[in-house]
């Protein structure tokens, strides 16, 4: 491992740096993905940017029931947040089943989305909430949704002068119940082979809205538009779970690699839903 | 290319050392510092080998560059005992015989210090959780989460 390191302290400096041509250039935050890929060869890079001691990139605020997270905020954090709990469960509960405990004290929210990798954990619960991604460049900012922002396997909408410095959306209401849960070959320490997030807006029993996202079964995250419309004026019983599991693994669409093949990820993409589902008609 | 220096609080002593930007701390530890207990084994983050305390958090130090602890707290193995006793973990590790090769012990020892800094009591499956990023290849973790148990026992009484 060998390149040279500039370190910045504030978002200021880090787009003064990025605003010069430099092709072999990487922005360096928790590292986990990006010392992991020296290590292995993949890339070297001439030179590593380090932000991860921009502080102002690792708060998490709420503002008028806006939540906004800053680019170096940690799974580790995002787990045990209070606030998050509260008001962005499947964030939550995605965030908590990233690597270890290690990793997520290192990895970053930021890093998990510029990686666009078709399994990172934190991206169906960033669909399910509806996130935007806010760019910033010395150009000035950019939001876009994060649907937008994702554009291919380990492609996004990010250029090379841009520093990703947050994501927002909006938080969970009170009725609104939320999970996500996630396959892996297993329980630490394992990248996704399918995941599924989803959140549902529950009103006298009846389901008002639904929204549910696909991790690790497509090139990226996926919407399940049919899943998600027959849910809308069901109640949640085991029936309706149950059809919603079938139209879910349907529509999942799934592709065979060295992690696993698409039968059982759509077939599994399907069971992940219903249980979730049935746990939150459980508890209501 | 140019070393740089940090400072740092290790194991509770203010260190000053220099060292090229691009090696780990894992790095720094081992080979400028003479603190072998941290080991290396993949390099990767996933086997927690290298874990050590980074302001109070288990991190793997394969995976931190020497310039990002500038200013920061690191607590390695080497600093758990006192000179005279041992850590309660690491004497509930002995008596346990949760011990084998002892390649990971160091890691493991470090992230269960981290969950019972938080929690003195805690359930087997939270244990399972603090350890899940430390691979053992010879024991089995069944003695492991005992003596974690154990230390966790013994650190109680010892409050009261
Ligand atoms: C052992 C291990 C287990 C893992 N398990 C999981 C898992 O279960 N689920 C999962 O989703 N991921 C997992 N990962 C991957 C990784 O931890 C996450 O993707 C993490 O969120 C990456 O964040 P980081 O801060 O470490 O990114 P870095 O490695 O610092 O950066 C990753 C990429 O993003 C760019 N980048 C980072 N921040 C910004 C920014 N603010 N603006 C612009 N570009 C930026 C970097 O230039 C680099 O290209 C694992 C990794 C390891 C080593
Ligand atoms: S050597 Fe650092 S995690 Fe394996
Ligand atoms: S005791 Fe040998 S790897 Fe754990």
């Amino acid at each position: 491992m060998k390149f040279n390191y500039q370190r910045v302290n504030t978002v200021s400096e880090a787009l003064e740096a990025l605003s010069g041509n430099n092709e072999t250039r990487k922005i360096l935050a928790g590292g986990t993905d990006l010392l992991v890929m020296i290590q292995e060869h993949l890339i070297s890079p001439g030179e590593l940017l380090d932000i991860s001691g921009i502080e102002e990139l690792k708060e998490i605020g709420e503002d008028d029931g806006m939540i906004r997270l800053g680019a170096l905020v940690t799974h580790g954090r995002i787990a045990d947040s209070p606030l998050l709990r509260e008001k962005a469960l499947p964030l939550v509960e995605s965030c908590g089943e990233v690597g270890s405990p290690q990793i997520r004290n290192l990895g970053t929210i930021g890093g998990n989305l510029v990686m666009a990798s078709p399994s990172g954990d934190s991206i169906p619960a960033l669909y399910v909430l509806g996130a935007e991604v806010i760019l910033a460049s010395n150009e000035g900012e950019r939001s876009i949704p994060i649907e937008e922002f994702l554009i291919g396997v380990k492609k996004s909408a990010i250029r090379s002068d841009e520093l990703l410095v947050a994501v927002i959306f909006p938080g969970m209401g009170a009725d609104d119940r939320g999970f996500f849960r996630k396959l892996g070959q297993r329980k630490a320490l394992a990248i996704s082979k399918v995941s599924t997030a989803a959140i549902v807006s529950l009103r006298d029993g009846v389901i008002a809205s639904a929204r549910i996202a696909l991790g690790a079964v497509a090139t990226t995250v996926i919407r399940t538009p049919r899943t998600e419309s027959f849910l809308v004026g069901q109640p949640l019983t085991p029936e309706v779970i149950s059809e919603a599991a079938r139209l879910c693994s349907e529509e999942s669409r799934a592709i065979t690699d060295i992690r696993s093949n698409a039968a059982y990820r759509d077939e599994m993409a399907g069971l992940l839903l219903s249980r979730g589902l049935a746990e939150i008609a459980e508890e209501n | 290319m140019n070393e740089i220096t940090v400072k740092f609080t290790l194991n509770g002593e203010e260190v000053s050392i220099s060292a090229p930007p691009y090696f780990t701390l894992l790095r720094l530890l081992r080979e400028r510092l003479g603190l072998t207990g941290a080991k290396p084994g993949c390099e990767r983050g996933e086997c927690g080998a290298c874990t050590v305390l980074l302001d109070g958090e288990p991190v793997t130090s394969c995976l931190v560059l020497v310039p990002q602890v500038e200013g920061r707290r690191v607590d390695t193995i080497e600093g758990l005992s006192d000179g005279d006793h041992l850590h309660p973990l690491q004497q509930a590790f002995i008596d346990e015989s949760a011990v084998q090769c002892g390649y990971c012990i160091p890691g493991m020892i470090i992230s269960a210090k981290s969950l019972l800094d938080n929690n003195d009591s805690p359930t087997r499956d939270e244990i399972k959780r603090a350890i899940s990023g430390n691979i053992c290849r010879c024991t089995g973790y069944v003695k492991i989460i005992r003596a974690v148990e154990v230390a966790a026992e013994r650190m109680r009484e010892d409050e009261i």
